[in-house]
């Protein structure tokens, strides 16, 4: 390998990905998987990542997870605003940056209180539902406070996860009439990923 | 391809599972687009496997997508673990993953499946991947791809309906016993693969996540588990499951599904239990069938 070793910030992202790509991509796939299966129960997720600020460890995981040069990455103005954020990415995943939250596949949310819209990201169409985006949220705590219930919830479920925008609820209802299409959201924060699909109905707890 | 002219080879390393990262990762990403849309087939790009279609390659590869060393693998073909085709892709996994097999349905962690649901009712930490042939329950009504995929979109279902029916009509009951239609979570129509009827209730409410795999139609749908799966039915003749008129003749369980085995030349035949795991659970557990070994014989 002839790579450059003057660029210090190539350096630092060669330090700081998966330490087996392999099997920590096998591990936070399934914690994606299994957190988009049972609906707001938190999987833990491994976050011995140290990605550059403000990415947390666990919302790069999941993009080193299940990203690369097929699955364009939408980032949010706070991470968009730090060029060592998309290098990191791009050296690790080959996936490309794009500036229009319409092209996305996956989307980088550091800040959710200022998220766009939803409807700004790919819906997908009634053909092919799963051409939808999915939208990874960084949240700095998961609590309590709201109420899921379907497929993957047994019965009621309690969730809840902070900062989400105030009219979280109605985007979600929003979102939810619009089955089969829509986007899917995971949310990383502390220690793990809990997922909210298109086909959960989100209520006050 | 060449994975089984290679096998005595120990210095040759496989990818982890046999498929290259780029083609888990995405198909991956159908498994997650799957599990946020019930029922609907995703498209993905299925790789060419070292295994002819009919061993299932879309079963294994969602199987190489999904599982990791810590896994615990079951195999089963019509209900057995012991089969060509089960002893093939478990040794497939064993030797290109290195993860620990098991014939336990409790033990297990993954379990890959052709043509049934395991008796022993699965647990929240399982996934079971089906393997199936073909994956379009509306396929026998419109053969073309683009029409199928319009009916789905507009949940335009009425001639499955007409076609139960007309079932109805010429038989009196629905005739069709494998591959029974369902509704998933209210909106989409599946197949969910060659099982027999008898195991439809059982993807119900499943705690289980289950994935399905298509690899000669490169699709990909799923149940998440505690998801509705009804089976299509009507008011004036409900969906039914069929019922054994005896119990399984070596473990003596009832309300399992049971298979014939011809004894001998003569006509004489019996009905076992067509889920080897759980027959032998129940005979080491002490239960006897009429034609069960007597006890200190061995089961
Ligand atoms: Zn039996």
């Amino acid at each position: 390998m002839s790579v450059a070793t003057s660029d210090t910030s190539l350096t630092s992202c060669l330090a700081t990905g998966f330490i087996d790509p392999v099997l920590d991509g096998q591990a936070s796939f399934r914690a994606a998987m299994w957190a988009l299966s049972r609906p707001g129960r938190v999987e833990p997720i491994a976050a011995a990542l140290t990605p550059p600020a403000p990415l947390n460890p666990e919302a790069a995981a999941l993009v080193l997870a299940l990203c690369d040069y097929e699955t364009p990455l939408w980032l949010d103005p706070a991470l968009a605003r730090v060029p060592e954020v998309a290098a990191f990415l791009r050296f690790h995943t080959g996936a490309p940056v794009v500036e229009d939250a319409a092209e996305a596949r996956f989307a980088l949310i550091a800040e959710p209180l200022d998220m766009p819209d939803f409807f700004d990201f790919a819906q997908g169409s009634p053909e092919f539902p799963d051409t939808s985006a999915t939208l990874i949220l960084q949240v700095e705590a998961f609590t309590g406070g709201l109420v899921l219930e379907g497929p993957g919830v047994q019965g009621r479920a309690a969730f809840g996860a902070a900062p989400l925008p105030a009219d979280f609820i109605a985007r979600m209802a929003e979102n939810r009439a619009g089955f089969p299409l829509g986007v899917d959201l995971l949310l990383a924060g502390p220690g793990g990923v809990a997922g909210l699909p298109r086909s959960v109905t989100v209520k006050e707890g | 391809m060449n994975a089984h002219a290679v096998g005595g080879m120990p210095e040759i390393t496989y990818n982890f599972a046999y498929l290259d990262e780029q083609t888990k990762r995405m198909i991956r990403r159908a498994i997650l687009k799957a599990i946020a849309v019930p029922g609907y087939q995703v498209p993905f790009a299925a790789r060419e496997m070292p295994m002819p279609y009919g061993w299932g390659t879309g079963g294994v590869q969602v199987t190489a997508a999904v599982l990791g060393p810590k896994d615990v693998l079951k195999v089963i073909d019509q209900g057995a673990d012991d089969t060509t085709n089960a002893v093939a892709i478990r040794g497939f996994f064993e030797k290109t993953a290195r993860v620990a097999t098991t014939t336990s349905a409790v033990e297990a962690t993954v379990i890959q499946t052709r043509h049934r649901v395991p008796e022993t009712p699965l647990a929240e930490h399982q996934i079971l991947v089906y393997q199936v042939p073909i994956p379009e329950p509306l396929r026998f009504l419109e053969p073309r791809e683009t029409e199928t995929r319009q009916l789905h979109a507009l949940a335009e279902y009425g001639l499955m309906h007409v076609k139960l029916y007309e079932d109805i009509a010429r038989h009196g009951h629905i005739a069709t016993t494998y591959a029974y239609p369902v509704e998933v979570a209210g909106r989409y129509v599946m197949d969910p693969s060659p099982i027999p009827k008898f195991d439809n209730p059982k993807l119900d409410d499943c705690p289980a996540l289950q994935l399905f795999g298509a690899g000669r139609e490169k699709r990909i749908y799923a149940i998440p588990p505690y998801t509705r799966v009804r089976s299509l039915d009507f008011e004036d003749h409900p969906f039914k499951v069929q019922r054994f008129a005896k119990p399984c003749a070596l473990c003596a369980a009832t309300g399992v599904y049971l298979d014939e085995v011809i004894l001998d030349d003569k006509g004489g035949r019996m009905f076992v239990c067509s889920d080897t795991d759980y027959c032998n659970g129940r005979q080491v557990a002490g239960h006897r069938g009429e034609m069960a070994a007597p006890v200190g014989e061995g089961a």
